[in-house]
């Protein structure tokens, strides 16, 4: 139970239009206040235990992406918040973007909307705090996501 | 060291961690409060040790579990030295090579964010370092020794005397504890700065003992300003939790400041009042 009680996301904005960001802030604010449930908006993806990411994954940001997936410590569960995030969006069909975060990396929680309220961001974080505590008790690891180049494949 | 001091040392090493923990909670709950939200449970730093204690521990060298380590333990030996009331200067200088720990520990890593917090810790030091070297000395002036047990056995307390100098020591609690306006080093809460600053490298158990020592850290600081008051250890006791109480109210009334004015400000203004302390001391002659 111990890792339920003290969750501490990560931010990771991919490419996002500032709108899920916003409300991802706004779960921290007074009217919402995300810490009644112990989590804290941690800077460094070391000590994190939630991965939030906003916004579809590009070319360029995919490495990003992956880099600070492997850099967050087991256990760990990836929540991807907006529509972009949860599937590309309506920027899916553009040429540069690859769509969704789960193309990448495995998401554990999707908040689709567009952009998604506080309320239901929370509602994502509080249903991955389960999935959190499975993966704590059955000592599941996280895939080491290997980095590539920022190829652009030949078809596009 | 008789049978009832081995017991003193274990009772503190179990009693502190739960008192700094309490504290650590009391803070978050104050400062929730003052910004109009619930805020975590009072037991929310216990959680976050255990969950950190059950994470992999991602080290980027060897050497950052050394100094980790290392810091916990000077912190410790500190306030044991305070405990059993010895040598301030001796407690000081080794509390020091603590606070330098975690800075060639942050040194270590290589990170970008880690040594910007590190260099701006030295600086901190730098600021704080001075004020402490001069409560050691008021204490020496007024006792003609720097143990503490002549504090102690006074009968006179230690602030009649030194009213300035326990203003200065409230901002050395300020800059120690990473609070606001002096939080750019590192800082808890969910105030970022610099990703993590110092800490930025550590994950997992190491941080999790870096928390711990920080509790024990909350028990020493406020410890010192407890000396100021050891006739009536109620007194000492309240003082002392006013002066952690005012350092919240300060850290969410007051916004990040450039570490150049934190110099200015100690270098001039708390170093000014201390000497000016220091001064009446000396020349007017008192003995506790």
């Amino acid at each position: 139970m111990s890792l339920a009680k003290s969750p501490w996301i990560i931010h990771v904005n991919c490419n996002s239009c500032n709108g899920c960001d916003i409300e991802v802030v706004a779960c921290l604010t007074p009217l919402y206040d995300a810490e009644r449930f112990g989590v804290l908006n941690i800077g460094t993806p070391k000590q994190a235990d939630i991965m939030v990411v906003t916004g579809s994954i590009n070319y360029k940001n995919v490495n990003v992406l992956k880099n600070i997936y492997n850099q967050i410590p087991d256990p760990k569960v990836v929540l991807a918040v907006g529509a972009c995030a949860s599937t590309g969006g309506i920027f899916h069909d553009c040429y540069n973007v690859i769509g969704g975060v789960d193309q990448i990396i495995p998401v554990d929680a999707y908040v689709p909307g567009c952009c998604p309220r506080p309320e239901a961001i929370l509602d994502g974080v509080v249903a991955a705090l389960s999935i959190l505590e499975s993966k704590s008790q059955g000592k599941i690891k996280g895939k080491e996501v290997k980095l590539k180049g920022n190829e652009v494949p030949s078809n596009a | 060291m008789n049978m009832n001091d081995v017991l003193i040392a274990i009772l503190v090493l179990i009693v502190a961690p739960i008192v700094g923990c309490l504290a650590a909670g009391i803070d978050r709950r104050i400062t929730a409060r003052l910004q109009g939200r619930v805020g975590p449970p009072l037991l929310q730093p216990y959680y976050d040790v255990r969950k950190l204690l059950s994470k992999d521990n991602m080290v980027v060298n060897k050497s950052q579990n050394f100094f980790v380590v290392v810091y916990l333990v000077f912190i410790v030996l500190s306030l044991l030295m305070l405990i059993f009331r010895q040598d301030i200067l001796m407690i000081i200088f080794v509390y020091t090579v603590a606070s330098i720990a975690l800075v060639v520990g942050g040194m270590s890593t290589g990170s970008p964010y880690a040594r910007i917090g590190s260099s701006r810790e030295i600086m901190a030091i730098l600021a704080y370092e001075p004020i402490l070297i001069l409560y050691a000395l008021a204490i020496y002036l007024l006792t003609g020794t720097f143990k503490l047990s002549a504090v102690v056995d006074a009968s006179t307390p230690l602030l009649a005397y030194t009213p300035l100098i326990f203003i200065a020591m409230i901002f050395v609690l300020n800059i120690k504890l990473k609070k606001s306006p002096f939080d750019y080093s590192t800082s808890h809460h969910a105030h970022q700065e610099l990703v993590k600053g110092m800490l930025t490298e550590y994950s997992g158990p190491g941080f999790a003992i870096i928390e711990v020592a920080h509790f024990y850290e909350y028990v020493f600081l406020t410890g010192l300003l407890f000396v100021f008051w050891t006739v009536n250890p109620l007194i000492g006791f309240l003082l002392s939790t006013a002066a952690f109480l005012l350092v919240i109210v300060i850290d969410n009334i007051t916004a990040r400041i450039y570490w150049q004015w934190m110099l200015k400000l100690s270098w001039t203004f708390l170093l000014g009042i201390s000497i000016v302390n220091i001064a009446f001391l000396y020349f007017s002659g008192v003995k506790l």
